[in-house]
């Protein structure tokens, strides 16, 4: 059925599908390498629709997962190069460059550590959700910014990008493709959750968490569950947007950086999922043209969240798809 | 492309000489430097510097007009890589300048030089691109990070203070520079204390350091960290008590305006001041202060200093930056009027020259640095031994 | 360690509290009585600290700064308010995150167009330049002193108007009964404008009171900022006593933490590793009292008025 929602749907779909190619043909190929970072935080902005638009639960430290993901790949790969032992493993593992074992590990960790901070966190709600989230975001920060082994605030350089089996990494058009990849089933898999029992029992905890409590769910359950998945998807992302920089550092999980990734989801609307990758798009463009065009571009970019937030409440997508919006992706 | 089909025209019509025709096409130099949050200040200096010099020269280096690009990165590492991207694929620059910090270099550095173009670092001086990760595209123009602090022990133990104190932020460039310190400073170590990177209050450290009675105290606090320990250091009383000495970072012409006269009294190493007596530096002083208005910091000394090196070598070449090996000698001998004096390039092609102390002094109402004396001559780094290029 | 190095220590801990207690106290009225999560708080206080030392330094009087600097914050406040936050007050938390956080960014970006990237200057008013010997042993600077009187008074002074005056009373009203209050006639809308008001005022005098022993940059707020939620976290949102209290704590678990742990690491283990650990541990001891905190007491340890 064309409906607005499919149309607007279809027509990203089709452009992120044709980038690199109409990239190649305008001659501007490096657009190509911007439109990967713009997919990668779509990704990790999409992870935290997850529970910020569903589930209600407004993570101020998301970017510590983003982090974290980033940083698995950024260690197995120093030691896979340096042929040193990972000395807080057991065993004498010299770590990995094969993606295949890398990006499902930046995942699980990510996923780990999402356990042990939402099962502390979950237990508080509101603004103590929020301001605990970022406590242990910035824990996370300073441990790594002051963690000698692993470069501390210098970070660490990643001397080679992550290989997978067919394809080469160093090529843009293809590392392109394979984010985009990842980004859609990502999606699929969300709006598919989102649409599940799961996902109604999340939504009901928005709506109303006392009644579903009442009605015999085990929220709490729920909500971690959430919170779990949501950090794995952040720790994908992480992984890949450490291949893009080649490069990890604390700064992915500094306050500010959870910030940027919440301005996503909500300047493209959230619990819509397609939104947060409109509001990804939106704001690394508006970075990108606006520094470009004067050094104080903040002036420009500050004014213009207040307003989105005072008047465009249901976010760039729901401007787009209009009254369809709300129905979960 | 553009290149070629000017050399061929030119031929064709017989008129001009090959070197004119490559003089006619542009030099493309792209600064990466950070213009807006926090530390802005030290890149809108650089960048600020590195123009001073291209518009004294008539907009051309070398006698070739030049394209600068500048892009902000916003001290974060996507931002710098990105830009280096697009720099080395899009606008094909033979040049790329102007990263202030360390990390965002170890990030940004190595895939420029592996692309096959020039890095010329105007500020940061990680130790891995003085050694192991040395690159035949690498020049430094500043100094290797380890040298002011390597410069201030010397000085230190020079004064005959026995027993000192060490104060740095909890990360690696903290560490390296107290170990810049200790490599020439053989004395006793009254503490060494590492503080929370971005520490706003310092009186906890203060009052320990109070206890320690130590000689002299030694700090390493860039940027704002260091005006708030110097002041509250200040105002505990201490100034008098126990001297403080430092690297120029921490006292730099934009910090002592914000200082005060907390800091008349201290002293600190720097490889270059507005005082230093030469006339490259009388030239760029003067100029500087009057096109922006402050007198330049060290930071402003290196983007000039950036510009003033690409000048050298450009004209060496005749403009022709794209024959890179002889583009890279040309750099290497390091022919222009430095306006901290005497430099040149050691092998891993990091400064070699003087670092000097100053003092810092009351001149009227200003509060301002004044050369007091030259703590090394000709000084390299450590990591030079490491450098197989 | 000495018994006057601990009394030192613990005489700066209660300072730094002060000094948190003074952003906190605005923080926490904004949050109890409109349920606004304002991170532009640490903006007021940048602007406070930026207008104290521009007036200082043309009328060479320090108070003159102070009470400029409280001026300019309270209606930078008032305007901003006006303008924009009272629009949020009936939005989740969410949407006043994001809306301060892009308020956040105007202030920085506009106070660099206006006053440059560099820092700026503020000195010590003469008369408390000095140091005093109350620890004998231990010079303290003066002005330290002088800050943690100025907290005590306003901290007083908070109480009076909250226990004791209309405008307190309408406070407390509107925190637990806010239509109800309205119902009543009282223009809650300007109730609302004079709360935030205060708040400003305050996160100004924070600022200005800073000025001398801090350097005044683009960023100095959202350092204070952090601190500053953790600080009404951990005594309970709305609670202006909460605010106090945990402002204490924080600012003594944070000093000692700085000042005792590496001392007490370098007993047990190599003092080269006690030194980075220790530092590693002390800069986040913060966030573990607050999380500690909140397991046990997931609302912080006071509640609001009526909550």
């Amino acid at each position: 059925m064309i409906t607005r929602k499919n149309l607007v749907h279809g027509i990203g779909l089709l452009i992120m599908a044709v980038l690199p190619l109409a990239a190649e043909a305008a001659g501007e190929p490096f657009l190509t390498t911007v439109a990967s970072r713009v997919l990668i935080y779509a990704l990790v902005a999409v992870s935290l629709d997850l529970i910020l638009g569903f589930g209600a639960m407004v993570s101020f430290g998301h970017g510590a997962f983003f982090g974290i993901g980033a940083y698995v790949v950024g260690i197995l790969t120093h030691h896979s190069y340096e042929a040193t032992a990972i000395a807080f493993l057991p065993g004498d593992w010299t770590g990995t460059t094969a993606a295949l074992i890398q990006w499902p590990m930046a995942m699980l960790v990510a996923g780990v550590f999402a356990l042990i901070i939402g099962a502390m966190c979950l237990r508080t709600t509101g603004v103590y959700f929020i301001m605990i989230t970022l406590a242990f975001a910035q824990m996370l920060y300073f441990f790594m910014t002051s963690l000698p082994t692993y470069g501390g605030q210098d970070g660490l350089n990643l001397w080679e990008r992550s290989t997978l089996p067919f394809l080469d990494m160093y090529d843009d058009t293809q590392f392109y493709y394979v984010t985009c990849a990842l980004l859609v089933a990502f999606m699929a898999f969300a709006r598919r959750l989102v649409r599940s029992r799961f996902g109604m029992v999340l939504r009901g905890c928005k709506q109303n968490e006392t009644r579903m409590a009442a009605l015999g769910f085990p929220v709490y359950r729920y909500k971690l569950a959430a919170f779990v998945i949501a950090g794995m998807g952040a720790g994908l992302a992480g992984a890949l947007a450490a291949n893009h920089t080649e490069f990890v550092g604390p700064g992915l999980m500094h306050w500010t950086r959870s910030g940027e990734i919440m301005i996503m989801v909500i300047l493209g609307g959230m619990g819509t999922i397609f939104g947060p990758v409109l509001g990804a798009a939106t704001l690394l463009m508006m970075e990108e043209t606006l520094s470009g065009f004067t050094e104080h571009w903040m002036v420009f970019l500050g004014p213009f969240l207040v307003f989105v937030v005072l008047f465009a409440r249901r976010g760039l997508y729901g401007w787009l798809v209009g009254t369809e919006a709300d129905d979960g992706g | 492309m553009k290149r070629i089909s000017i050399l061929t025209a030119a031929a064709a019509v017989g008129l001009l000489a090959a070197t004119q025709a490559f003089a006619a096409d542009p030099v493309k130099i792209g600064m990466i430097t950070t213009l807006s949050g926090g530390g802005a200040g030290l890149g809108v200096d650089i960048r600020d510097g590195f123009q001073l010099a291209l518009k004294q020269k008539g907009g051309k280096l070398g006698g070739v007009a030049t394209e600068l690009i500048v892009v902000d990165d916003a001290r974060k590492v996507e931002n710098a890589k990105q830009a280096a991207t697009r720099m080395i694929k899009q606008d094909n620059v033979d040049v790329v300048t102007g990263i202030v910090w360390s990390n965002l270099a170890m990030a940004v550095v190595p895939s420029v030089t592996r692309a096959g173009k020039i890095y010329v670092s105007p500020n940061a001086g990680p130790s891995a691109l003085a050694g192991k990760k040395c690159d035949k595209n690498y020049f430094n123009v500043a100094w290797q990070n380890d040298n002011l602090h390597e410069a201030m022990g010397q000085f230190v133990a020079d004064k005959g203070f026995k027993n000192v104190y060490l104060l740095a932020p909890n990360y690696p460039a903290g560490k390296d520079a107290l170990a810049g310190f200790k490599r020439f400073f053989k004395g006793n170590i009254a503490a060494e204390v590492y503080t929370k990177l971005g520490q706003v209050d310092y009186a906890a450290e203060i009052a320990n350091l109070r206890a320690a009675k130590p000689d002299a105290v030694f700090f390493f606090l860039p940027g704002g960290m260091g005006v708030n320990f110097v002041k509250q250091y200040a105002q505990s009383g201490m100034t008098k008590e126990v001297p403080l000495y430092g690297p120029a970072f921490s006292f730099d012409e934009g910090i002592l305006k914000a200082v005060g006269e907390a800091a008349v009294g201290t002293f600190n190493t720097s490889q270059y001041s507005h005082d230093l007596d030469n006339a490259a530096n009388k030239a760029f002083a003067g100029a500087y202060m009057e096109a922006y208005g402050r007198k330049p910091s060290l930071y402003a000394s290196q983007g000039y200093d950036a510009a003033l090196l690409l000048d050298g070598a450009i004209a060496k070449v005749n403009g022709n930056v794209d024959d890179t090996d002889a583009f890279r000698a040309a750099l290497k001998d390091a022919d222009f009027n430095s306006v901290r004096g005497a430099f040149k390039f050691g092998p891993n092609q990091h400064p070699i020259q003087d670092i000097y102390v100053r003092e810092v002094v009351k001149d009227g109402d200003a509060v301002t640095n004044k050369i007091v004396g030259k703590v090394f001559s000709d000084h390299g780094d450590a990591y030079a031994v490491d450098c197989k290029m | 360690m000495t018994l006057v190095l601990f009394l030192e220590q613990t005489l700066n801990g209660l300072q730094q509290g002060v000094m948190l207690f003074l952003m906190a106290a605005g923080l926490t009225l904004v949050f109890g009585i409109m349920h606004m999560i304002n991170l532009a708080h640490g903006s007021l206080y940048m602007v406070g600290a930026y207008v104290a030392a521009s007036v200082t330094l043309a009328s060479g009087n320090f108070a003159l700064g102070v009470l400029a600097a409280m001026a300019a914050a309270g209606i930078t406040g008032m305007v901003v308010e006006l303008i924009a936050f009272r629009r949020l007050y009936d939005r989740d938390h969410l949407d006043q995150v994001l809306a301060t956080f892009g308020v956040i960014l105007t202030f920085n970006e506009a106070t660099k167009i206006i006053w440059g990237p560099q820092a700026l200057f503020l000195s010590t008013p003469e008369i408390l330049s000095s140091t005093l010997e109350l620890i004998p042993g231990a010079p303290y600077p003066a002005y330290r002193l002088f800050i943690i009187a100025i907290g005590l008074i306003v901290g007083l002074g908070l109480r009076h108007l909250i226990l004791n005056t209309r405008l307190g009373m309408l406070i407390r009203a509107g925190a637990t009964h806010r239509e109800m209050v309205g119902a009543m006639g009282v223009n809650i809308d300007r109730l609302f404008t004079i709360v935030f008001g205060i708040g400003a005022m305050l996160a100004g005098l924070a600022g200005a009171m800073a000025g001398p022993m801090l350097a005044i940059e683009v960023g100095m707020g959202e350092k204070i900022l952090i601190l500053t939620f953790v600080v009404i976290i951990i005594g309970g949102i709305g609670s202006v006593r909460g605010a106090l209290v945990g402002a204490i704590l924080v600012g003594l678990v944070d000093t000692y933490g700085r000042a005792f742990l590496p001392f007490i690491l370098r007993s047990l283990m190599e003092p080269s590793a006690a030194d980075s650990i220790g530092a590693a541990v002390s800069s986040v001891a913060i966030y573990l009292l607050m999380a500690m905190v909140l397991m046990w007491r997931p609302r912080g340890l006071f509640q609001a008025y009526g909550d």
